[in-house]
């Protein structure tokens, strides 16, 4: 067995310590906002964050994380109360197929929590890992300058 | 996932008549839409006792938005609050036959049916209303899910539709409102898709855990044309969790309790290698291996003459031009691996797919399986975006070969990345000639076009075209490949001008062998063929001394063309526009298969001259899909379509290797990220209040391919032709 903590809720998991965490969210844990892309690190369809950073859930072995904060999508917030950037994502109607979407969140999640006021360069280097393939990155990037700003709240006056 | 009630069959006293009197009146005029195929209003939507109603489409959600479009258009004709209607989507218990959900047509087929079904649904709400308070209808209106009369009496729809039969066919002419009274057609209602999916809802097939459910990995060589060599099946099947190995004919797949045992299964299954299977690529015999478009007109070809305008032969003076462009095969490149979930239950075949025709699906794995096509039902639930056929239906097909072979137990398929990078159908490499004169006025002459390419869609194809068809033993037959029919056309689809030309030919050179497996990529032939046009006219509008907007419009009689151009010009400050160095502004119109939707893009772009890196700094568009419905899922199509169109024409082409494929992944396909990303995208829509619905997802890829080669041309004075524009083909050009 091995003890996991997700979403401030204690896992005990069955499952080979060799197995990547987003087989263990989906699977054991009935959790669906990490998707399957590519295995490979590629794509970021998979992102979680882990002690706060954003992090590929296909790539990472449950071996190592025992003892370390996990959060995913669901972890952020409900369709009912989402969360700031889910709201903003909501807001800026930031999706087509949304396939990429949970990762796209969760990996500009990282990066406001530590910088809220990031611009737009910073931002577009920040979510470089994550592919889109319908083409929505414009409104993705409004989506993450708006939740910023609302983590912000508000003060930030140069967007 | 819920089950499907067989469709009510009775028919009310008044439904009959009203059934026989719109039998007569149909033979007279066409349905509007599908209703032409489905008459029936009940096919389209059924009202609740508790006035909800529930809205059938035989269209599939693609991450397109179509449902909340399609839910509109019901509010909208029915007086109903959006949140009081319940879609359903393409499913062959359920839904009408609507064919494959492609080519922008979701909005003029299954929008338009829906239109005027529920504008028919609510005049017999209205009749009904009438009958029971005693009002002349004329008198009466519909509000809020209720016919109110004058002196405020009210009838919910659910307690008039108990008395209401809709299993009556539909009249060629539907009581519309008048497009002044829109008040949800038009407004960007949100998606009604999006809160699952950011909050982690269930919201695609890959997100489906059925009772008692068995992971599923396929095993096969890594592309078309290979097998895999002395696969360890006793290894394999001896791993934890791994519950079986199903094995028909050539095709092999692992069935284990835990996802990620089936993983280490299959790796231990391809472990020993692969080797050729002596098939061709392509699936047709005969293909030379060609791994260039340039190659194209090297192979057999049946010459199809598309257009051939006789004019007055070109004078002695007119100035002769003539170039030629190149487009690769190119991957659909879904983010999410094609997944689909079967379950063989009583003789029966559940297979839920994100293809995009439930209809066409089933009927192939019907023939696959040899079961009756009633024994098999094909529900249509999200995955990742296709663009066009992906492994999708391949991987529907494998999943239920396995279901079959386990009774009872339902089987979750999931392809890997490289199983979709490699076994995907393409998009066709395509080449496209073009030659015109211009007159000492400057306008266009003679134009001649001749276009090489396959077919561009191998739906429906039944069980041969399927992998796991092609699997078995004996494998079934392909069906030969064969051209779309024009006005649509697949690659002479916009292979004719748009513009105003006195003397025009069109040829489209249709090579019946394939050297690759293709199929359906978003937009089809129209991607290469706007491309050529549309620089083309640029090399032509330079040599005229023209500017190109205005080169454009003096060969455009459309006049909804000529205010997508204007628009999109004004839009972007064209006539004002300044080029700083190494800056290039670049121009591009098309109108989707010259029925479609209608989309003008301006952009201004900055190259790099040392490394060939080019990057769109803004983007302006004009679109004219006739009557918006949700403008903001307009703009967001347009968006998405320059953005995708922007990663085709920068970096993407599949790699081969003695007509194989070598791009398994992001790294050997790139595509584009946050960082090629343009600057600035902007779109405008024109609204054409209560004109017909003209779809548009694939209104752009054309436009935005053309536009970007213009503005490099602008830039450089040097043109690239080949696609991708790749950096070291911007060096190559910014170096001479």
């Amino acid at each position: 067995m091995i003890s996991l903590s997700v979403n401030g809720r204690t896992h005990a998991v069955a499952a080979d310590p060799a197995t990547p965490l987003l087989y263990v969210l989906r699977n054991d844990l009935g959790l669906n906002g990490a998707k399957f892309g590519c295995g490979l690190g590629q794509c970021g369809a998979c992102t979680v964050m882990v002690d706060g950073a954003a992090v590929f859930s296909c790539l990472t072995p449950i071996a190592v994380l025992p003892g370390r904060r996990i959060r995913t999508i669901e972890g952020l917030g409900t369709a009912a109360a989402p969360g700031p950037v889910q709201a903003a994502f909501l807001a800026e109607q930031a999706a087509q197929c949304g396939y990429c979407t949970a990762g796209m969140v969760m990996r500009a999640q990282a990066l406001l929590e530590r910088e809220p006021g990031a611009d737009e360069a910073r931002i577009r280097a920040h979510m470089q890992p994550n592919l889109c393939r319908c083409g929505t990155q414009l409104r993705i990037l409004r989506a993450v300058r708006r939740a910023g700003r609302a983590m912000t709240g508000g003060r930030r006056a140069s967007l | 996932m819920t089950v499907a009630l067989p469709r009510r069959k009775a028919l009310a006293a008044g439904g009959l008549l009203v059934a026989f009197s719109c039998r007569r009146a149909r033979a007279a005029a066409r349905l509007p839409g599908d209703l032409q195929k489905s008459p029936l209003l009940d096919s389209w939507l059924r009202i609740g006792p508790d006035g909800r109603v529930t809205v059938f489409t035989g269209k599939a959600e693609l991450g397109q938005g179509i449902a909340t479009a399609l839910i509109q258009v019901a509010a909208e004709e029915l007086d109903l609050r959006p949140t009081d209607i319940t879609l359903v989507t393409a499913d062959t218990a359920r839904t009408p036959d609507e064919g494959f959900t492609a080519g922008s047509h979701s909005m003029q087929d299954s929008g338009t049916a829906i239109l005027n079904a529920a504008a028919q649904a609510r005049a017999l709400l209205v009749r009904q209303a009438a009958a029971q308070l005693g009002e002349d209808s004329a008198n009466l209106v519909t509000r809020d899910g209720a016919v109110v009369a004058p002196d405020g009496r009210r009838l919910g729809y659910g307690a008039l539709a108990a008395g209401l039969s809709l299993d009556v066919e539909a009249s060629a002419a539907s009581p519309l409102k008048p497009p002044g009274r829109f008040t949800v057609i038009g407004h960007s209602l949100p998606r009604v898709d999006l809160p699952a999916k950011l909050a982690g809802g269930a919201a695609y097939v890959q997100d489906m855990r059925l009772p008692g459910m068995l992971h599923a990995r396929v095993a096969r060589g890594p592309s078309p044309g290979t097998r895999l060599r002395a696969p360890d099946l006793r290894g394999a099947g001896a791993m934890p969790g791994v519950v079986r190995l199903v094995r028909a004919g050539e095709f092999l797949a692992v069935v284990a309790t835990g996802e990620w045992q089936a993983v280490a299964a299959l790796r231990a299954l391809t472990a020993s290698g692969w080797e050729a299977d002596g098939t061709a690529a392509g699936g047709t015999a005969a293909a030379a291996p060609i791994d260039d478009a340039a190659g194209l007109p090297g192979l057999p070809a049946r010459d199809l003459v598309i257009l051939d305008r006789a004019g007055p032969a070109p004078a002695d003076g007119a100035r002769q031009f003539s170039a030629r462009y190149t487009r690769p095969w190119l991957m659909h490149g879904a983010i999410g691996p094609s997944c689909a979930v079967a379950w063989f239950r009583d003789g029966e075949m559940t297979v839920w797919t994100h293809s995009q025709g439930v209809y066409p699906l089933r009927a192939a794995i019907a023939k696959l399986l040899r079961l009756p096509a009633a024994r098999v039902r094909c529900i249509q639930v999200e995955g990742a975006g296709c663009y066009g056929q992906n492994g999708a239906d391949d991987a529907a097909a494998d999943a239920a070969v396995v279901a079959q072979a386990m009774p009872g137990r339902p089987i979750r398929m999931q392809w890997m990345r490289e199983q979709e990078h490699g076994w995907e159908p393409l998009g066709p490499g395509m080449l496209g000639a073009v030659r015109a004169a211009l007159g000492p006025d400057g306008r266009i002459v003679s134009w001649e076009y001749e276009v090489w390419s396959n077919t561009h869609s191998r739906r429906p194809g039944g069980p041969g075209v399927l992998l796991a068809g092609q699997e078995m033993d004996p494998p079934f037959p392909a069906p030969a490949p064969r051209p779309i029919p024009m006005p649509e056309g697949g690659g002479d689809r916009n292979a004719i001008p748009i513009y105003t030309l006195p003397r025009a030919r069109c040829t489209y050179h249709f090579i019946p062998a394939m050297p690759h497996r293709i199929s359906a990529l978003r937009s089809l032939g129209a991607h290469l063929n706007v491309f050529a046009i549309e620089s083309f006219m640029d090399e032509l509008a330079r040599a005229a001394g023209s500017d190109p907007v205005t080169f454009r419009l003096a060969h455009l009689d459309d006049a909804r063309a000529r205010d997508a151009v204007t628009l999109a010009a004004a839009r972007f400050g064209w006539s004002a526009r300044r080029r700083g160095a190494d800056r290039g502004f670049g121009f591009a119109f098309a109108r989707y298969k010259n029925l479609g939707a209608y989309c003008a893009i301006a952009m201004e772009i900055e190259v790099a001259r040392e490394t060939g890196a080019l990057h769109l700094l803004r983007v302006v568009a004009a679109v004219d899909s006739g009557q918006a419905v949700n403008p903001d899922g307009i703009r967001n199509q347009i968006e998405g379509g320059i953005v995708q169109a922007t990663s085709w024409t920068l970096q993407e082409q599949v790699g081969f290797a003695a007509g194989r494929r070598t791009s398994f992944d992001w790294s050997a396909y790139p595509i584009l990220r946050f960082a090629d990303t343009p600057g600035r995208v902007d779109v405008h829509v024109i609204d054409r209040p209560g004109a017909p619905f003209l779809g548009t997802g694939e209104a752009a890829q054309g436009p935005t391919s053309a536009a970007i080669g213009n503005a490099l041309a602008d830039a450089l004075g040097r043109r690239v032709r080949d696609l991708p524009i790749s950096p070291a083909r911007v060096r190559e050009a910014a170096s001479v």
